[in-house]
């Protein structure tokens, strides 16, 4: 069994399928990588660094976009990598008026 | 062709064919919800209830989809009968949902709480005609059907990395699959879709279809927008966020893997909307499980494939609900829930065809009449989705 997991080619993150410590050196297919962070299992891992405002890819596709820079080997989460999407918080636009009960 | 696939089931006066064989006894409104659940405990495993919380006090849109949503169940080929019990002063009007299983050929009769004097009556009233139907219907035999006949709901939920890396893509393989014979299967929650549409879009049969698609992904984000909300609070979920998934185009990307890879998009219907079309379907419904399944089935599911990463028991109250995860610890845990374990694709490299295979033959086995687990736990969840305030 692989301890990490690359979906697609052009990802620049891995899915570790066990609980991954810092100093561990991943062969990921050819791409090697020593992680940084305890990565736990489905968690994901960089492969590569990733500058802050690049995307995050995995699948293939972007997954959000990286909030500060991510060293190659660190964990990517909630911390560092961002939702591009429904993000009604920072919509410039009418706000419903449903949002902000007066109740 | 001796070597299709096939599956034993129930041949409706209608044509369409059922899985399963039950008394349905619907209620018009909230009102008229417990009466229901009453008479259906009089034979569980034979009539069973739809109570929910709508019927009154609704306008627009939600009148309409709780109608429609009711008359979809009272014709669903897993039924067999249909009782309808009014209140008496309610907005859902009780004939048109008995006229809906009129139509499909089922025995159908209607009791309201307010003529019959009450409770009790209505209660024993009931019993006695769901009674009457269980026997009737009883005497209906399963015969050999096609594979093209189902309508195979998919659905995930509890999702985690485990979701989108075995369970998720085994069922898109069942799916293809069951498209290849002629079948359809039905894709719903369409907040799981955003980040991934561009994937499902690719794939529709005409570029209107592709269309609606994103016009639909857009309207539930524009929901956020006008909200002036962070869909984040509740996509991903608190679990899938613990789970290692961190957005929504993550969650998307793994969950529209249970559409498959090949099959074509064929249509974009409404929530509960009939699904007509053989090939795949995209259903507007919510993200929340027991109101998308409740949609899907509506549309004309007979059987619902759920993957779960973290272990859910959501059922359904006419179509059976199989469990399948790819995370081996659920699998154990969550024994009593679990229908099917997939996690050798990810601890012991077990191809994804092989788990493929096991999943396309438990839905046959499934619905030639094996209970699933959520069946023998009396999971029966049912909830209408709604988009307004309540008058």
């Amino acid at each position: 069994m692989n301890s990490a997991l690359v979906i697609s080619g052009r990802d620049n993150v891995a899915t570790a399928l066990e609980m991954l410590e810092p100093g561990r050196a991943l062969d990921l297919g050819g791409r090697h990588v020593v992680v940084r962070d305890r990565i736990p299992p489905g968690h994901k891992v960089a492969i590569e660094s990733i500058a802050s405002g690049q995307a995050v890819l995995k699948y293939g596709s972007a997954i959000g976009t990286a909030v500060s820079d991510i060293a190659a080997g660190a964990h990517v989460h909630v911390h560092n990598l961002a939702s591009s999407r429904g993000r009604g918080d920072l919509h410039q636009g009418p706000v419903h008026p449903l949002a902000e009960p007066d109740v | 062709m001796s070597e299709r696939p096939q599956f034993l089931g129930y041949l409706r006066p209608d044509g369409r064919i059922g899985v399963r064989n039950y008394v349905l006894v619907v209620p018009t409104v909230i009102c008229a919800s417990v009466v229901c659940e009453r008479i259906a405990a009089a034979s569980p495993d034979e009539i069973v209830a739809l109570p929910h919380l709508a019927g009154c006090g609704q306008i627009g849109p939600d009148r309409g989809m709780t109608q429609d949503t009711l008359i979809a169940y009272c014709g669903h080929p897993n039924v067999g009968a249909v009782l309808v019990v009014a209140l008496g002063c309610e907005q859902i009007i009780a004939q048109e949902l008995a006229e809906a299983a009129r139509r499909a050929g089922k025995p159908t009769e209607i009791v309201a709480i307010q003529a019959l004097g009450g409770t009790p009556a209505t209660i024993a009233r009931g019993i006695e005609i769901a009674t009457a139907f269980a026997n009737e219907i009883g005497r209906a035999e399963r015969v050999p059907c096609d594979i093209a006949t189902l309508v195979l709901s998919l659905k995930c939920g509890g999702s985690d990395y485990t979701s989108g890396l075995a369970a998720n893509p085994a069922l898109g393989r069942v799916a293809d699959r069951l498209v290849a014979l002629g079948g359809a299967a039905v894709l719903g929650e369409v907040a799981e879709i955003m980040g991934a549409e561009h994937l499902l879009a690719a794939r529709a049969a005409r570029p209107a279809v592709a269309a609606q698609l994103i016009r639909l992904v857009d309207r539930v984000e524009a929901e956020a927008f006008a909200l002036g909300l962070d869909i984040r609070g509740t996509q991903p979920s608190p679990g899938n966020i613990r789970g290692g998934l961190t957005t929504i185009e993550e969650k998307s990307l793994g969950a529209v893997h249970k559409g498959g890879e090949q099959s074509t998009l064929e249509e974009v219907v409404p929530y509960a909307g009939r699904v007509t079309r053989p090939g795949l379907t995209v259903m507007d419904t919510p993200g929340l499980d027991v109101e998308s399944v409740t949609g899907m089935v509506g549309g004309g599911a007979q059987v619902v494939v759920f993957t779960t990463g973290l272990g859910t028991p959501t059922g359904n109250p006419v179509a059976p609900v199989i469990k399948i995860t790819g995370n081996a610890q659920t699998a154990r845990r969550m024994a009593d829930n679990t229908d099917l374990d997939v996690s050798a694709v990810l601890t012991a490299s077990q191809d994804l065809d092989e788990a493929a295979t096991r999943l396309f033959d438990e839905v046959l086995a499934v619905c030639s009449g094996k209970r699933v687990a959520a069946e023998r736990l009396g999971h029966r969840e049912f909830a209408i989705h709604r988009r307004n305030p309540t008058i």
